[in-house]
């Protein structure tokens, strides 16, 4: 959906940064760094409350307070059964219909079981939850996804948490130029500001990032570059690029040179 | 009420029943609602979820639901994550 604004399932979001609330040094830093994005969405996980921690603050007072839309998300999960436990578990105590669904197939790349994920996609749709699946970037995966009623997708950029940035960029070129009719969002591997300008500037609705903010080494300074980066990206693709040559064109008039 | 025969066992009414929370094993008396289990455990109920024997108990039923000898019950919330 090219509109004004990243809208999910008729929802829409005042920012096209999703941004994640795990591995920050602190529940203060994440609070700073999560405004300083501008981020309207945030991800959550479901956890096994510690039941020796009882009555301490938790991540949630802040967010609660900051009115984010939660996102819940099945991380951890390498079953589609896993994750649509989780996933149930997460709309009873998070309260909402939207769930990122991670059926994972890999350790040591933590990239998505395609299989288990359009599995629980369509389990999920069936119990009326908006499913926002994190997918690769195989583009008849991404139909798959879409045609089970998911409600965007989300391809990798590169493994979660790696940095690498878009590694594929005509296989996301080709997702974009296939999946018009829901949100694409670029989730995981965003390393840096550009990573995250590069994506919108192809044309994807949003990006979704959690380490690259978390684990910089000024996360406040860093969720600052990314909101505009990927505010740079959108302009920039609404602008409409100049196409790409071989060959100069000069940009001073050839007449009257001395 | 007639005189007990032997020692007290787990699962007797007015005894003590065995609970799994979160992996843990916890006594608790017969009889004993979710609500109440909650209040025991510090643990307000906005925010949780609470599976019982794999099966979500929804919100408004914690006054309702007595546990049971070897109910296995996840007690989940949310947290940071990406």
């Amino acid at each position: 959906m090219r509109s004004d604004r990243l809208t999910i399932a008729g929802r829409p979001l005042g920012s096209r940064l999703i941004a994640g609330t795990g591995k920050y040094p602190s529940i203060e830093v994440m609070d700073s760094a999560l405004e300083a994005s501008g981020a309207a969405m945030v991800t959550v996980a479901v956890r096994r409350v510690d039941l020796s921690r009882r009555g301490e603050g938790s991540i949630m007072d802040v967010l609660e307070k900051r009115r984010y839309t939660l996102l819940p998300n099945t991380a951890g999960c390498y079953t589609a059964d896993d994750a649509v436990r989780t996933a149930r578990l997460g709309r009873e105590a998070g309260l909402s219909e939207l769930v990122k669904l991670e059926v994972i197939g890999d350790e040591k790349t933590l990239f998505p079981d395609t299989g288990g994920l359009l599995e629980a996609t369509k389990t999920l749709v069936k119990e009326g939850f908006v499913v926002l699946p994190y997918t690769n970037d195989d583009v008849v995966t991404a139909r798959k996804l879409r045609d089970a009623g998911a409600a965007a997708v989300m391809p990798l950029g590169a493994p979660i948490g790696s940095g690498l940035g878009i590694r594929n960029l005509v296989n996301l070129r080709l997702i974009l130029e296939q999946i018009t009719d829901i949100p694409v969002i670029v989730d995981a591997g965003v390393g840096t500001a550009s990573d995250a300008a590069i994506a919108m500037e192809m044309g994807c609705d949003g990006v979704l990032m959690n380490t690259a903010i978390a684990g910089a080494g000024d996360p406040v300074a860093m969720a600052r570059a990314m909101k505009l980066a990927v505010e740079a990206g959108r302009l920039a693709f609404e602008a409409g690029r100049i196409p790409r040559k071989l060959h100069a064109t000069a940009s001073s008039p050839i007449e009257g040179t001395i | 009420m007639h005189p007990r025969k032997g020692p007290r066992r787990v699962g007797d009414p007015g005894g003590v029943i065995r609970l799994f929370v979160n992996g843990e094993e916890h006594r608790a008396e017969t009889g004993l609602t979710l609500a109440q289990l909650l209040t025991r455990l510090e643990l307000p109920a906005a925010r949780l979820a609470v599976e019982r024997n794999r099966r979500i108990v929804p919100r408004e039923r914690y006054d309702d639901e007595h546990l049971e000898d070897g109910d296995r019950l996840e007690i989940v919330t949310l947290v940071g994550g990406g």
